[in-house]
């Protein structure tokens, strides 16, 4: 789709989001956004005032957040109902699951600051659930951008479709994954961005920057080249690109800012393992304990979720073999 | 059982003079049939919410007969009025109107319950004339918010009515929602509450007290009005004063009786979900049949 928001980089992943919905708002009054006291974090302070007959607030209070929207939706509006993935995805579960995937009610969730984004405000405020109860609910797709690049083109696609989507974004600001030519960006198809045989790093959202960096450091310390792909859509999961990554290389190492239980690297696990996949696969991710405090960077340096942690969890994995 | 018995009779033998009397008897009869048929579906899947959809019937049967603007062929239309069922476990009162008014064919209600059948115990949008997918409680009238600050941004006229059962509101999500219709002066919005006053495990006064409701909806800003929910012209008296207040979502708290219509059901816990034996049928539909269906 057309380039619509100036490529300025290293900019949040929420900013970007924002500024392309007031451009697609711009052309199509029925784009409405909802709210839960929740426009300053999802970075919608300017596009509630360029257009406040396009915006809902319906103060904290998360199940009516969606299940207005799904009201909404069913009347045609194109609904995008914004609120901390932490929240959206627990405190609205059974809306989501009944109001919007089961009713079919066409509303775009965005989850924003998700992860870990909140750092030291703590668990309460961290989403390390969202992939694993949203992956077992039919009729939902779930998108996880990387970079300013996909967050425009997946915001653009999801708003011209007729369907249910989870979109979540990060807060830090992102640099661009130029490593390739940039590969177009399709919902349902993860973006090689890195070729190589050794190892694929299969990673989504804020995790695949560091990933590419892990991968330069390991050809440049030890020769060892790395694929590493942006696998954006979780659900439904590219499983043709997973034969690829399959066939052509000795390692798959996933990793996401989420719990290690239910997200990426399950996924993946479950489609390699029932498809015969016997060569060497870790998941690096979040693991399930009482997560350590500190901010976004810190809890994820400590859990290894890191340029220098992703490198030496792929070393080791390619050296078990 | 005798109460409804009587007013049949009495109209029947009255001088239908009048458009209003003419409506009152059409809707009386209509109530009949559509309990007859609820227990008839119900007994032949050996399953369902019979005492719920007995109190919530006279509300159903006003609705769609005389108040919301909708019909098959408008189904899909962007101006229709939109009735979502909160209360989703009294889907057989639904049922049996939705037939009635020509969605499907009351044939297919044979199918109620049984493999593969879209006729399940929740509404479903599988089902022509279903707005919403319900089932789980608290989720009505959020959703029937945002269809009405729709209109309400579209400039459309259509309205919105969503059917809660007294059990369900306890639900947070009822008053998330209720601030919000009231925020927003949803006039074009109405909840109905049927109040039947039980629940599966007993009296809802018992179980979580929610009077006094209506001073609760009022302080949330919302306009109310008791109703005797069984009774035809009183809900309709109460339909046609719609909206109670320019610019407040309004509330009618009919006043109902679990199991109306059958002697041995009103009342009575146990039909919450109960489903009558071949001689309780027999009983029950006996004491319906005064009166046969007119179209």
């Amino acid at each position: 789709m057309e380039v619509i928001v100036e490529n300025t980089v290293n900019r949040a992943n929420q900013d970007v989001f924002s500024e392309t919905l007031q451009a697609l708002a711009a052309t199509d009054r029925n784009i409405v956004v909802v709210t839960s006291d929740s426009r300053g974090s999802g970075k919608l302070v300017p596009f509630g005032k360029k257009y406040p007959a396009q915006i809902v607030e319906v103060g904290i209070a998360e199940q009516n957040l969606v299940g207005m929207a799904a009201g909404l939706a069913s009347a045609g509006k194109k609904v995008f109902a914004v609120s901390p993935a932490c929240f959206l995805t627990a405190r609205a579960l059974e809306q989501i699951k009944n109001d919007v995937a089961y009713s079919n009610n066409p509303v775009k969730l965005i989850g924003i600051s998700a992860g870990v984004s909140y750092g030291a405000l703590g668990s309460t405020h961290h989403s390390l659930h969202d992939f694993a109860v949203l992956r077992a609910i039919n009729n939902i797709t779930i998108v996880v951008p990387a970079d300013n690049y996909e967050t425009e083109q997946a915001v653009q696609q999801v708003a011209a479709s007729d369907a249910p989507y989870y979109l979540r974004f990060g807060k830090k600001p992102m640099p661009l994954l130029d490593e390739t030519e940039q590969t177009p960006f399709e919902i349902g198809k993860g973006r090689v961005v890195r070729q190589g045989s050794d190892v694929a790093i299969i990673a989504n959202g804020e995790t695949v920057y560091p990933a590419l960096q892990a991968a330069r450091k390991l050809s440049a310390e030890h020769g060892i080249e790395a694929t590493v792909v942006s696998m954006h859509t979780i659900k439904p999961l590219d499983e043709a690109l997973l034969a690829e990554l399959a066939a052509s290389c000795n390692a798959i190492l996933t990793v996401e800012e989420h719990s290690v239980n239910g997200g990426l690297g399950e996924a993946c696990a479950s489609w390699l393992l029932k498809n015969r996949f016997a060569k060497p696969f870790d998941i690096l991710g979040i693991p399930d304990e009482y997560t350590v405090t500190g901010s976004q960077v810190e809890i994820l340096n400590h859990y290894g979720i890191s340029e220098n942690g992703i490198a030496g969890r792929a070393k080791a994995l390619i050296e078990s073999a | 059982m005798e109460a409804t018995k009587d007013v049949t009779l009495t109209l029947h033998n009255s001088l239908l003079t009048d458009d209003s009397s003419l409506i009152t008897h059409h809707l009386s009869l209509k109530s009949t049939e559509y309990r007859r048929n609820i227990l008839k579906y119900i007994y032949k899947a050996k399953a369902g919410h019979t005492g719920g959809s007995l109190s919530c019937i006279d509300i159903l049967n006003v609705l769609y007969n005389e108040v919301l603007n909708v019909s098959p062929e408008t189904f899909t239309s962007p101006d229709r009025d939109r009735y979502i069922q909160s209360k989703g476990h009294c889907v057989e009162a639904l049922f049996v109107v939705l037939a009635d008014k020509g969605f499907f064919p009351e044939s297919d209600l044979e199918t109620l319950c049984k493999y593969q059948s879209h006729y399940i115990g929740h509404p479903t949008r599988k089902v022509n004339g279903v707005e919403q997918n319900t089932g789980a409680l608290g989720h009505g009238l959020p959703m029937s918010a945002g269809v009405a600050l729709a209109a309400k941004m579209d400039n459309r006229n259509y309205r919105v009515f969503t059917l809660m059962g007294d059990g369900e509101l306890p639900e947070g999500s009822n008053w998330e929602a209720a601030l919000t219709a009231a925020h927003y002066k949803l006039d074009n919005l109405c909840a109905i509450v049927d109040l039947n006053g039980l629940q599966i495990t007993g009296p809802t006064k018992d179980v979580c007290n929610t009077e006094p409701l209506d001073k609760k909806f009022e302080s949330f800003g919302w306009a109310t009005r008791h109703v005797d929910g069984n009774d035809v012209v009183a809900l309709k008296e109460a339909f046609d004063a719609l909206p109670f207040e320019k610019d407040k979502p309004s509330v009618i708290i009919a006043h109902t009786v679990k199991g109306k219509g059958v002697s041995f059901m009103e009342n009575e816990l146990k039909w919450h979900h109960g489903v009558p034996s071949e001689e309780q049928y027999k009983i029950a539909m006996e004491e319906l049949e005064t009166v046969t269906s007119i179209k």
